[in-house]
């Protein structure tokens, strides 16, 4: 009986899916294609975490491993559970009706979440989940509020709660101090000390390359884009030389 | 304007160095376009090797055309001890009884068997005549098609025939023997088709 | 210009020559190749807004060719269509850059087609004996709106989904026949595979053939009375004793070096934007797009690609019934008629002069509102609605329907300038 309450109550949380936009102060995120350590930590981060639920059902296994730089036997031994094939999909092996049963919707495939989303919203949405009793899963989220989503790095991040302490810090404007009738409590998250086996700066830093394997996979093209891209401009500038000398010498004619 | 300030020698130049860069470009360009063609990662994944149990295959049976291998049909048969020695003997009415055709096998398998087994042979079932699936005739019988049938594979399109071996009897439409893809033994019954076993 | 001045690259000799002669006997080749290039005289003074003719018809290529290429791997159905866009951009070879030359190439053929139309406004090229030439254009113009929306709802993004959704409920709005005529168009009772399906049909078949058809109506009516040009001045009143108009030069060589100088630009600015800025920062692919259909989440801002958003801000401007019609059907009216009133300009404009060059302050006046409302009116079009973005909508519409519907008047009134007699 609890569990089909709480089966309940899940779907119910699914149901508002749209993301509220949010004043949460984000901190900015630059992805780096180039890092390639970064983003093999980022497969695995999310292989561990994520794909259980999430699948990428648009990217092969073996482009991920070639496009970074994984020989595929070790990527077939370390990083694929399911015992598919380098060529195949990166689906995950949760049941549908399963995940239906338990999130209320199917967790959404992530292939093009950077895309959608942007890489800033999904390394802020990584990093702000906080603990709400009143939710299904027992955590909320600054930036996707009431999301249907349990705070699955918890064993890395470690126990995060808002906190307010004190209020707003004062702007101050030509060095006096604005007085303010009714001052805002200042509210911030705050993490128990020593409850996540990462420290804040390694947990940031595994956001970082989770989100920077996102961005990769919203584009797995986008380096071979840019590389190629270049070479396309160097030629056409050369064409255009040609095409205005010859332009040049018949306009001569015209007077 | 006069006819005086034209330097047809400036003109030919830049006509032919223009058209010579702008070559290049439409060729740059096409190759998108030609490469887009070739098997996609998709159709290269569907095509990857298959594995394939051969535990419960009896001798004078055939496991195919089910285990399709980029999604052609291959035919894995369990000849009888007898039809294996008539391989290495009967071979005169055989178009290429050596196959000489290096194409057509690689090269552990070219022996009278056509294959690293001598008991299990494995082989693309598409006639090289045009392409229909031959089909497996493997009793030692008067057959319609050859009152003298010694067991093999006979096209219905065309009415070519193969022995046991997939090798092409002379006098008929196809041109060669049966292919044989790349195979090799995982284990006693599992053979993976479609790669090396030096290349796996 | 004599023809003796054709350049010597041009002259054949040998089996070329005799094949050329054999053709000739049975078709008209030479014939064919004078009448549309190298006698075929252009006036001498074009300027830089005569290259967008040509570069419509170099996109217009760009995108049979690529949409061609994206055909072979797309997948029309409801399962497959989105999957399929993503299987072209990781699984394809090349496919990603085949993908974004079509979807950049959508926005660039609006792009030249809209400052192709500008450049007609502002020289008068509608004028007689043009307006033929121009209702083909206008024409071409309305087949490349249906064109790209049905083309834009084939990758079955969110966006796609509810846009299409949106545009099809607009035959709603059309009094009694209208509910009835909203399911004819889907043939279903919701967007779905069946509606992806026949729009498939028109984008990728039926539209490209009519708009193969009208740009070659479009050219054998430009060469039949020849091109306008910035001054307005016709160049075949004056002719030399060969026929040769003074201030014409033959398309071929002149033009044709011209604008393969121009296309190379293009094709310049065009990769720029396929390799580094192929969403161009969500204007051409929109952010939405990259999740797939949904029947049940409509995006949370829905408005369509910008090429659409003047007229879509029309639409949305128009809040308010009508002799006892809805505000709902009023809004198609408006939209409707915004996309098709300049087809009647020759008849709107009873000015003496064709160019802007020789027209007075209003004309030039009433021509820069134009294109500050149709600018405004896009970038209204793109933002969600609010009373301040709707109040401001409705002043451009008016603006912008004042530019063809008070014509009559001021280009009468206008004071002009005197017209030189040939190209200065």
């Amino acid at each position: 009986m609890t569990a089909r309450i709480l089966v309940l109550l899940v779907a119910l949380a699914g149901l508002p899916a749209a993301a509220a936009t949010t004043d949460w102060p984000m901190q900015s995120m630059e992805p780096d294609l180039h890092d390639k350590p970064s983003l093999q930590r980022g497969l695995g981060l999310y292989v561990n975490y994520c794909l259980a639920c999430h699948s990428l059902r648009f990217q092969r296994y073996e482009r991920t491993a070639d496009d970074l730089g994984i020989p595929h036997e070790l990527f077939l031994e370390n990083l694929v559970f399911t015992g598919q094939k380098i060529g195949g999909l990166m689906a995950t092996s949760m049941p549908e009706e399963e995940a239906k049963a338990w999130f209320g919707a199917r967790p959404p495939d992530l292939t093009m979440v950077a895309r959608v989303r942007g890489e800033e919203w999904l390394y802020n949405y990584l990093k702000t989940f906080y603990l709400d009793p009143t939710r299904p899963f027992g955590v909320n989220n600054k930036v996707f509020e009431n999301v249907g989503m349990p705070h699955v790095m918890m064993d890395l991040q470690g126990v995060q709660r808002e906190v307010c302490r004190g209020f707003k810090p004062v702007d101050l404007l030509d060095g006096e101090s604005v007085i303010v009738a009714e001052p805002e409590p200042h509210c911030f998250l705050e993490v128990e000390e020593g409850s996540g086996s990462f420290s804040a700066g390694e947990f940031d830093d595994a956001v970082y390359d989770l989100v920077n394997f996102l961005y990769y996979v919203g584009e797995p093209t986008r380096l071979e884009r840019e590389r190629l891209g270049v070479y396309v401009l160097l030629f056409l500038g050369l064409l255009f030389v040609f095409a205005y000398l010859l332009n040049r010498e018949y306009w001569k004619d015209v007077h | 304007m006069s006819d005086d300030s034209i330097n047809t020698g400036r003109r030919y130049f830049l006509i032919a160095s223009t058209s010579a860069v702008a070559g290049v470009g439409m060729v740059g360009a096409a190759i998108p376009f030609v490469k887009a063609w070739t098997p996609s990662a998709k159709a290269r994944a569907l095509g990857a090797p298959i594995r394939v149990d051969i535990g419960k295959l009896r001798p004078g049976e055939i496991l195919g055309p089910i285990p399709a291998w980029r999604g052609q049909p291959v035919f894995i048969v369990y000849r009888a001890s007898e039809s294996v020695e008539l391989l290495a003997s009967d071979t005169a009415d055989l178009a290429d009884p050596d196959s000489e055709n290096a194409d057509m096998q690689p090269d552990y398998a070219r022996n009278a068997w056509r294959s690293r087994r001598p008991e299990i042979g494995v082989y693309v079932g598409l006639c090289t005549h045009l392409g229909c699936s031959p089909k497996y005739y493997g009793a030692v019988q008067p057959e319609t098609f050859d009152p003298d049938w010694q067991g093999g594979f006979f096209c219905p399109c065309h009415g070519s025939r193969f022995d046991l071996a997939g090798r092409v009897v002379k006098s008929v439409p196809a041109p060669d023997n049966l292919p044989v893809p790349p195979y090799f033994f995982e284990t006693d019954d599992v053979i993976v088709i479609g790669e090396d076993e030096e290349t796996a | 210009m004599a023809e003796s001045n054709a350049p010597a690259p041009g002259r054949l000799t040998g089996p070329l020559r005799r094949l050329v002669a054999w053709l000739d006997e049975r078709m008209p080749l030479t014939e064919t190749i004078e009448y549309h290039a190298t006698k075929y005289y252009a006036p001498k003074n074009f300027n830089f807004w005569y290259y967008f003719g040509v570069l419509a018809l170099v996109v217009f290529a760009i995108q049979i060719l690529s949409g061609i290429w994206l055909t072979m791997s797309y997948v029309p159905s409801g399962d497959g269509a989105f999957a399929s866009v993503e299987y072209i951009m990781r699984d394809v070879e090349y496919g990603w850059l085949i993908r974004y030359l079509h979807s950049t190439g959508a926005s660039a053929f609006f792009l030249v087609i809209y400052l192709h139309m500008f450049r007609a406004l502002a020289y008068g090229s509608y004028r007689a004996p043009r307006e033929l030439l121009w209702l083909i254009g206008m024409a071409i113009y309305l087949v490349m709106m249906a064109e790209g929306f049905f083309g834009y709802v084939l990758t079955w993004g969110n966006m796609s989904f509810w846009a299409a959704q949106v545009i099809v409920s607009l035959a709603g709005a059309i009094p009694f026949v209208g509910p009835e005529l909203m399911e004819w168009i889907r043939g279903d009772y919701g967007m779905s595979e069946i509606t992806l399906n026949r729009f498939f049909a028109l984008h990728v078949v039926a539209l490209p053939l009519a708009l193969a058809g009208l740009v070659f109506l479009h050219m054998v009516a430009l060469h039949h009375v020849g091109s306008n040009n910035p001054e307005g001045v016709d160049i075949k009143k004056h002719k030399d004793p060969q026929g040769v108009p003074l201030d014409g030069i033959p398309f071929h060589p002149y033009y044709t070096v011209h604008d393969f100088m121009a296309t190379v630009a293009f094709l310049i600015l065009f990769c720029a934007i396929v390799f580094f800025a192929p969403e161009m920062f969500g204007y051409f692919i929109e952010k939405p797009n990259f999740e797939e259909a949904d029947p049940l989440k409509t995006p949370e801002h829905i408005a369509p690609v910008w090429y659409y958003t003047p007229f879509y801000a029309m639409l949305r401007a128009t809040t308010f019934p009508l002799f006892g019609l809805s505000a709902k059907f009023w809004g198609l009216i408006v939209m409707a008629a915004a996309i098709v009133i300049p087809a009647i300009l020759p008849w709107l404009d009873r000015g003496k002069v064709k160019s802007i060059r020789y027209k007075g302050l209003l004309s030039r006046l009433m021509l820069a509102m134009l294109v500050v409302s149709f600018v405004v009116l896009g970038y209204l079009g793109t933002i969600p609605p609010s009373p301040t973005a709707t109040a401001a909508a409705q002043v451009f519409t008016v603006l912008y329907f004042a530019y063809f519907l008070l014509m009559p008047w001021y280009s009468r009134v206008d004071r002009t300038r005197p017209v030189p007699d040939r190209i200065p």
